[in-house]
């Protein structure tokens, strides 16, 4: 770069001129960037700061700078409160029914869709399985509504036309999970199959021969053959999958929640939502909030070295 | 012979499993098809509809020609609109930035990509942050909290990776600079994925909720998930349906609250419907582009 008059400044040290230099040469690289660094410093690290007021007694008009620290009060309260236990459980119970129901399934799927041969038939029922995914949660729970309400449910209609009684699916505890776990299977387990499929076909085609000429049916291949191929795929997809376990669905469990089931529906999420959103209780909320995360957080870093540990590639 | 029969009902019994499957996705709209165009004459509340006796669509009319549906409509037109081309422009050009490996500060910023995935600040923080920027109340607060997202980036920077080197560096001694380039050689190679992006941005865009119960009160300027919400699971319809449009449509009566409720869901997926085939033929490789291991 030239030093002009104007500029001069920039030439007296060195080596901070010369970084200034490549960092010039590439100036047009970071102007493209700047709208995403913006972005990520705005929406994704100014909120990482914000969660200091966890740790505060916040108030907007004082501001993250100026409000009181009170240590870790709220989280003393959280702990305390008799809702918590409730919570934590509910928020359990959901993300296991997550790892141990909804992720296998799209496996299973995949397997299956695998075994046919006739192309076109596969197609048309892959068709009909990936379409669920791009419903919003408003529209599958709207359904779900219209299928198993008790005034407007097509199963209790059903019920009711053979005689028995209706159902109040939707405002019992003991329904409530059930239900969430088949809404989430409905939603995801077609779009879940790609990503295993891809996998499968990049499965050498000699150890299916191999397999074969060793008598092996249609289970022994895919036990001894398919499911180790894929093996990495599923290790990875469960660890990231273990990573959000506590990131149980927001809009699908505020949708359902109705206040007889509360005692089995309530989540971190909603927890948070309504105390901080809706009551202004911000420090306390973020607190709950960040308990959350950090729970995640060390899900992930478990379940990474664990597999790492057993000889297969983490996430990292 | 046996062998081969055998080999015949395994496929069989595989196919009908799938169908099975399959048929659970689909025969809900089919069912709430037949109720949505049922005319009111044929409707009871306790009857199971399978088809409809006499068909109608008066309760469509009453839908698409309510207020309610039409304020709903102009938000969610408008975040879906300016976001996804918006959502492209960020996150094409971040991404390109952050796929030139000689870049100063290029891994620190992958490193401080990657964290966001990993570690989320939570509700509150990101609540804040846009009520600080002055966002509350806006469409805007639809668009820029989830403008681009760490994975797109590290999709579309893998794929801009892959594109041989020798073309920009042929276009370097043409005197292009590095805007040009990314303008008149990465986009153009990039239809692809970029479709790909364009469908989901788009999507999200047109499914928006969760943003708009958080930053957004008035119910004005709810986007069209939000009045579905009201209409089919908050149970006041009648605060979206106004008599005005029953008087103009000449209907006679108002069809019965199942109906409606049918034919809202019906509307305001039918976009999606639409998309669907396009969707199809794009997003698998969006999907596999993004399982390719850093």
């Amino acid at each position: 770069m030239k030093t002009t008059a104007g500029a001069g400044w920039l030439a007296k040290p060195v080596v901070k001129s010369r970084s200034l230099q490549t960092i010039w040469r590439y100036r047009y690289l970071y102007l493209l960037g700047l709208p995403g660094i913006v972005y990520f410093i705005f929406f994704k690290y100014v909120p990482m700061y914000g969660i200091l007021i966890a740790f505060q007694d916040y108030t907007p008009i004082k501001g993250v700078l100026e409000s009181d620290w009170v240590g870790l009060e709220h989280f003393r309260r959280l702990f305390d409160d008799p809702d918590f236990s409730i919570i934590f459980r509910n928020t359990l119970i959901i993300s296991l029914l997550h790892v141990l129901v909804q992720f296998p399934a799209p496996i299973l799927l995949a397997l299956l869709l695998n075994e046919v041969r006739w192309q076109a038939y596969k197609r048309s029922i892959q068709t009909m399985i990936y379409f669920p995914h791009f419903l919003s949660w408003v529209i599958v729970v709207s359904i779900t509504y219209l299928m198993t309400s008790s005034e407007y449910g097509l199963i209790n209609k059903a019920i009711e036309a053979l005689g028995g009684e209706r159902i109040s699916f939707l405002l019992e505890n003991k329904y409530f999970y059930g239900i969430v776990t088949v809404q989430g299977i409905w939603k995801d387990i077609g779009w879940g199959t790609i990503i295993y499929l891809a996998a499968i076909a990049g499965v050498n085609p000699s150890l299916y021969e191999a397999a074969r000429l060793d008598g092996a049916g249609h289970f022994a291949q895919i036990r001894h053959v398919t499911i180790p191929s894929i093996m990495p795929t599923i290790i990875i997809l469960f660890i990231l999958g273990l990573g959000s376990a506590m990131e149980v669905n927001f809009e699908q469990l505020w949708l359902m929640q109705n206040p007889l089931v509360m005692k089995v529906a309530e989540v971190f999420d909603t927890y948070v939502y309504k105390t901080g959103i809706r009551s202004g209780e911000y420090s306390y909320s973020t607190a709950a909030g960040l308990f959350k995360s950090v729970i995640g957080v060390v899900l992930v870093v478990a379940a990474n070295r664990i597999a790492n540990k057993k000889g297969h590639e983490g996430i990292w | 012979m046996g062998m081969i029969r055998a080999d015949r009902l395994y496929q069989l019994s595989v196919a009908f499993v799938l169908l099975l499957v399959g048929l659970a996705m689909i025969v809900p709209f089919f069912y709430i098809l037949a109720v949505s165009f049922t005319d009111s004459s044929v409707y009871e509340p306790n009857k199971l509809i399978l088809w409809p006796a006499e068909w109608s669509a008066d309760a469509y009319k009453y839908i698409l020609f309510g207020n309610g549906f039409n304020t709903a409509l102009r938000s969610s037109l408008f975040v879906t609109l300016a976001g996804t081309p918006l959502a492209l422009a960020i996150s094409a050009t971040f991404a390109y930035m952050v796929s030139k490996s000689y870049l100063p500060g290029r891994t620190a910023m992958l490193r401080l990509l990657v964290l966001t995935i990993l570690f989320s600040p939570g509700l509150i923080p990101n609540y804040l942050v846009v009520r600080n920027l002055g966002l509350l109340e806006s469409w805007w607060s639809l668009i820029l909290p989830v403008v681009t997202n760490a994975w797109t980036v590290l999709v579309l920077k893998s794929f801009f990776q892959g594109i041989p080197q020798e073309l920009e560096e042929s276009a370097k001694i043409d005197g292009c600079n590095d805007m040009g380039i990314f303008m008149r050689i990465i986009l153009p190679l990039s239809k692809a994925p970029l479709a790909a992006f364009t469908l989901f941005f788009a999507v999200a865009f047109w499914n928006t909720y969760f943003n708009a119960i958080i930053y957004i009160n008035d119910s004005v300027k709810w986007p069209l998930q939000v009045y579905l919400q009201q209409i089919v699971l908050a149970a006041n319809a009648s605060r979206f349906i106004d008599s005005q449009a029953l008087t103009q449509l000449q209907l006679g009566s108002t069809p019965p609250e199942e109906t409606m409720k049918m034919a809202a869901v019906i509307a305001v997926m039918a976009p999606i419907v639409l998309v669907y085939p396009f969707l199809q033929k794009h997003f698998a490789q969006g999907v596999l582009i993004g399982s390719v291991k850093e």
